[in-house]
């Protein structure tokens, strides 16, 4: 990618990286959440169901700046994130958070809508023949949602590329460890003559998201095929 | 293997209260739809928590509420068939075959394997997806799965309901062959007298959420004043000895010295079988008929009547080839003057016997 510029290239080096580990670091816990809001019937459950859509509908700076109130550097957690060596304040982990926070309701919707397609007999079935509710996660629930995930989890990388309210808001747009692609591209449209280069990080979010939305497409007609045993 | 339940559990509808010990062999759960036969099976499997019960299989108890023990399902070592089979669609046959020992890690017997496989005749599935299977075959193979994962029980919760009659007279052998070389114990939830008939020693009938009667499957089937199922499913099993095949089709069975034309049975001499005759399916008469039709006619002496709410009247005879029972109407009993000790004649049509109702074994 010779031309792209050394700045543009960092954006989008660190945009992947963002999106990537705000994507694997947030899929378990995206699993687990959507598990328990499709499976269990607990206290407080509607409390976590909007505690979870809760970025999707706040105005992303409001996510960002709670984020901040919170874990920023003189907030109680984040002092001690902080002394621990772990502050993620202004830091590309603080972009990679901000951006699995946003993307973490995409995610669990997908997966949770997956995960209530399954048939709780066969569950059932699983555990009449020996398998504890561990097992019969791992050997029936999951391969069964596994179109789902992939979907989940291809969404939530796409959303946290292009994040860009709470990311802003909660790490600044600090070069080569906070500025992300679409912080990049905000930043040259600031500066005369950046359009070009703002233009190409366009190119390559456009391709980007194209390249992902093909990808979880083949993935989930693969695992739905799996599935289906046709 | 015993099994002993006594559970209380109140639904939406229906509040069950019901009590029995199971001794080895089939134990059948008999009654009409709604009955609470399935909610039974449930309880024994573990998959809800039932108000009141204490549930043990060999004195091992699974579900105590009273000292809260509670096995969860997966401990229990049970083998459930289910009415839809509920096979893993993403698992190949052998996948689901072999799920009960993969998930507990046991050491698969490639001998035991091939022998269940063999039984069932699902050789040739093997390597399939449950989608690409008919309904007895994925039947089959959920028989199989239950019976590879080792239970000490099987449930079989009405597992030929959703099959059409020619497919449970292509799975009622395979039962057959588990209950009698198998010897797996099994609880049978059924609301079909046919099946009842040909798989069970032992009837428990449930209506409206009670026992109302347990038994020999003989002694309950046979009795006329039971019509657990609709007054259709009365009928009287008789156990016979298959003497030899004729050319035409036909089988000569031997039934306490009697002999008796069927159809339909290939089974080869010398096999016990029981049939099970629908009391709508004999004609009484008083004097030994001639130039009739029917090839069976079996002399015997009236011994009750039982009037039913309708035009009809089951009679109980003692026929030298056993106890047997014939449904026909009021009128005719009138006409015939037929009372406890009148002498008569029963005629069983050969053809009406389906192949559905003669069971092999014991």
């Amino acid at each position: 990618m010779a031309w792209l510029g050394p700045e543009e290239w960092q954006a989008v080096a660190l945009s992947l990286r963002v999106a990537l580990v705000a994507t694997a670091a947030s899929l378990p816990l995206g699993l687990f959440t959507a598990y328990a809001l499709a499976r269990w019937r607990f206290p407080g459950r509607e409390i976590l169901n909007g505690l979870v859509h809760l970025p999707l509908i706040l105005p992303p700076v409001v996510t960002g700046y709670l984020l901040l109130l919170t874990l920023g550097p003189t907030a109680p957690i984040g002092a001690v994130l902080e002394s621990l060596g772990l502050g993620v304040a202004f830091r590309w982990t603080g972009a990679a958070l901000a951006a699995a926070v946003m993307a973490f309701p995409l995610m669990v919707r997908a997966i949770r809508l997956s995960i209530e397609a399954v048939d709780p007999k066969l569950e059932q079935a699983a555990a009449t023949l020996g398998a504890s509710r561990m097992r019969v996660y791992f050997t029936v629930t999951l391969p069964l949602t596994l179109p789902g995930i992939v979907a989940g989890a291809v969404l939530a990388f796409a959303k946290a590329m292009g994040e860009f309210g709470a990311t802003i808001t909660f790490v600044s747009n600090i070069p080569g460890q906070t500025r992300t692609l679409p912080s990049a591209i905000y930043a040259f449209l600031q500066v005369p003559g950046g359009e070009a280069s703002a233009l190409r990080l366009v190119a390559v979010s456009v391709f980007v998201a194209m390249a992902a939305l093909a990808l979880s497409e083949w993935l989930a007609r693969r695992a739905a095929r799996r599935v289906q045993g046709a | 293997m015993s099994l002993s339940v006594s559970l209380r559990h109140v639904l939406p509808g229906i509040a069950l209260d019901v009590a029995f010990e199971a001794p080895p062999g089939v134990t059948a759960l008999f009654g009409p739809s709604g009955s609470g036969k399935t909610t039974v099976l449930n309880a024994v499997a573990g998959l809800y928590r039932p108000d009141m019960a204490h549930i043990a299989v060999n004195g091992d108890v699974l579900c105590d509420t009273k000292t809260g023990t509670w096995l969860p399902p997966h401990r229990r070592r049970l083998g459930v068939v289910f009415q839809e089979g509920r096979l893993f669609p993403h698992l190949s046959v052998e996948g689901n075959l072999t799920y009960g020992l993969r998930v507990r890690r046991e050491s698969p017997d490639p001998t035991e394997f091939a022998r269940v496989v063999a039984m069932l005749g699902i050789g040739a599935l093997l390597a399939r997806r449950p989608a690409a299977l008919s309904g007895g075959e994925r039947q089959r193979v959920a028989i199989g799965r239950a019976l590879l994962a080792r239970p000490r029980l099987m449930l079989l919760d009405e597992p030929l309901a959703a099959l059409d009659a020619a497919r449970k007279t292509e799975i009622l052998p395979y039962l057959e062959k588990i209950r009698d070389a198998a010897g797996v114990p099994m609880l049978y939830v059924s609301h079909s007298a046919s099946e009842v008939a040909r798989l069970a020693t032992t009837v428990v009938v449930i209506e409206a959420g009670k026992v109302v009667r347990t038994g020999p499957a003989a002694a309950v089937l046979g009795d006329p004043a039971l019509a657990p199922a609709g007054d259709r499913q009365v009928g009287a099993i008789l156990t016979a000895v298959v003497v030899a095949h004729h050319e035409d089709g036909l089988t000569e069975i031997d039934a306490g010295g009697t002999r008796l034309l069927l159809a339909g049975l290939d089974t080869g001499a010398g096999t016990q079988v029981r049939v099970r005759i629908a009391a709508h399916d004999v004609i009484l008469s008083l004097e030994e008929p001639r130039g009739l039709s029917a090839l069976n006619t079996l002399p015997g002496r009236v011994t009750a009547l039982h009037p039913e709410a309708g035009a009809g009247v089951v009679v109980a005879l003692d026929t030298p080839a056993g106890p047997l029972l014939a449904r026909i109407t009021r009128r005719s009993v009138d006409r015939l003057g037929l009372a406890p000790g009148t002498s008569c004649h029963a005629v069983l049509k050969t053809v009406a016997i389906a192949p559905e109702d003669i069971g092999q074994g014991v």
